[in-house]
């Protein structure tokens, strides 16, 4: 019987629930990791039970954790996260040149195709790879070291690469995303990289019309059927390519305000997407104290208000970027969790939601598995 | 430099048969499997012991300690992590300084702290 698995990652610890396809009930387990940061976890596609998980601390440092069962038990696996070419400067706050420090994971990508392979983005930005499960982990330095690096300057969370995307048509093309140097394009598995920034605008702030980075992306998604078409929640601005990031338009509309962090694609509609407007770069909470996801069902422009089943009232929790995802059942379920610590589900792709877990730590990330 | 470890619940005071004593954070006994102290039992003498030389032979002997305690790239002493013994504050000494005698002999352990910061 199909089942779905959805993987919470918190400020103090993982938790993994899990549901049968009805999604009406869930079984939570956790924390585990507890008191310690989990950035992002994610399961193969390949093989489902095998889970990647990224555990950080401001003591102790950074640990990748793996499961083979599913999230049931945890290995710790390699945490060397070195970069591989000396380390050159990017761009302070104020403007001075600063070197480049590792400091945490912020999300992982297992292969398509290989439960061994995986991907780590990395805060200062650079791009990771694994080949044999995490026990080791070999940096794909083009990223880093394209010759626009000197000039990225972090978001105010850090230069962090949180977005990467596989693409599953056109075998070896990957896109990153970095905040705030913008998205960045592959055609050879990683190795070397371009930005594809062109039509973002990070209004009186740069200092040209059409410059190459500077962009403070906040998260990209593809959906699988339609590769070329890329959805991007800027730091303000929602904003699509249909040529694979060689041009960008935006597609804000009628939302209420388009700053937000994450943003999602319909399992089965891929002009179906999903953004949760928040007030402002300063007011990191929704509007009126409303909790309101936005649909479009025409690829952005026009939008929706789904809140039935969610706090229309004192509420100013916020929904971090990597805390959005859908499931691919029939009748296709999305996920958000908050920094109140609630994870919300609907099974009705938006229409309905309820609450499947609440009262835990921030949440800073949410992943689904559609199980057999 | 690797050698034997143990862990036990070792009372307070008691000495370690040689061994060298080592207190970690609870985050850290969990990551390392143990409950109580560890225990270095390190070949040669311990009289000149240093504190890299202790660090290096814990996370020889848990090598998930690496990275934990100093930093992987720059080998420093991360930044929220101290080191105290003999009621001292050793966080700061050079890691080749020789670690205090009644740490090497067993009498006093060495201990691993999270400092006091953040939520």
């Amino acid at each position: 019987m199909t089942r779905v698995r959805v993987l919470a990652g918190t400020r103090k610890g993982a938790f993994v629930l899990t549901s049968d396809g009805s999604r009406a009930t869930w079984d939570v387990s956790g924390p585990h990791f507890g008191g310690w940061e989990v950035y992002h976890l994610k399961g193969s596609p390949a093989d489902p039970d095998r889970i990647y998980a990224s555990q950080s601390s401001g003591w102790f440092g950074q640990l990748i954790q793996r499961s083979d069962d599913g999230g049931a038990t945890w290995q710790p696996v390699g945490n060397d996260f070195s970069y591989a070419t000396e380390p050159g400067t990017h761009l302070w706050y104020d403007g001075t040149p600063r070197p480049w420090e590792f400091k945490r994971i912020w999300h992982l990508e297992p292969s398509p195709d290989d439960p061994d392979v995986a991907y780590a983005g990395a805060e200062d930005a650079a791009l990771f790879r694994t080949d044999d499960g995490g026990a080791a982990w070999t940096e794909l330095t083009g990223l880093r070291t394209h010759s626009s690096g000197p000039g990225w300057q972090p978001g105010a969370g850090g230069m962090c690469l949180h977005t990467i995307i596989i693409d599953p048509a056109h075998p070896g093309r990957m896109f990153t995303a970095i905040s705030a140097a913008g998205t960045f394009h592959s055609d050879d598995a990683g190795q070397t990289w371009r930005p594809v920034n062109r039509g973002l605008r990070s209004q009186g702030t740069l200092p040209e019309d059409e410059p190459e980075v500077g962009f403070c992306v906040h998260h990209v998604e593809m959906h699988p059927s339609r590769p070329d078409t890329l959805f991007m929640q800027k730091h303000w601005d929602v904003m699509r390519s249909d040529d694979a990031g060689q041009t960008w338009r935006e597609i804000s509309g009628d939302l209420p305000t388009d700053f937000g962090f994450p943003i999602a694609v319909h399992a089965h509609e891929p002009d179906t997407i999903y953004v949760v407007p928040i007030t402002s770069d300063s007011l990191h909470f929704p509007p009126d104290g409303r909790l309101r996801v936005y649909r479009s069902r025409s690829g952005g422009g026009e939008w929706e208000p789904l809140t039935r089943g969610l706090p229309q009232e004192n509420c100013y929790v916020n929904v971090l970027r990597d805390a959005m995802a859908v499931d691919s059942l029939q009748d296709c379920g999305i996920y958000f969790g908050t920094t109140g610590g609630q994870v919300y589900a609907s099974a009705d792709a938006g229409d309905n939601w309820e609450p499947i877990v609440r009262d835990l730590p921030a949440v800073l990330s949410v992943e689904v598995q559609t199980l057999p | 430099m690797s050698g034997r470890h143990d862990e036990q619940d070792r009372p307070p005071g008691e000495a370690a048969n040689g061994g060298i004593r080592v207190v970690l954070p609870a985050h850290l006994k969990n990551l390392a499997r143990v409950r109580g102290e560890v225990t270095l039992r390190l070949g040669g003498g311990h009289d000149t012991m240093t504190r890299q030389a202790l660090l290096d032979a814990l996370e020889a002997a848990y090598p998930v300690l690496r990275g934990t305690i100093r930093d992987r790239a720059t080998g420093r002493r991360r930044a929220f992590i101290r080191f105290y013994a003999c009621q001292r504050d050793l966080s700061n000494e050079p890691p080749d300084v020789p670690l205090p005698a009644a740490v090497t002999s067993g009498a006093e352990p060495f201990l691993v702290v999270g400092a006091m910061a953040g939520g």
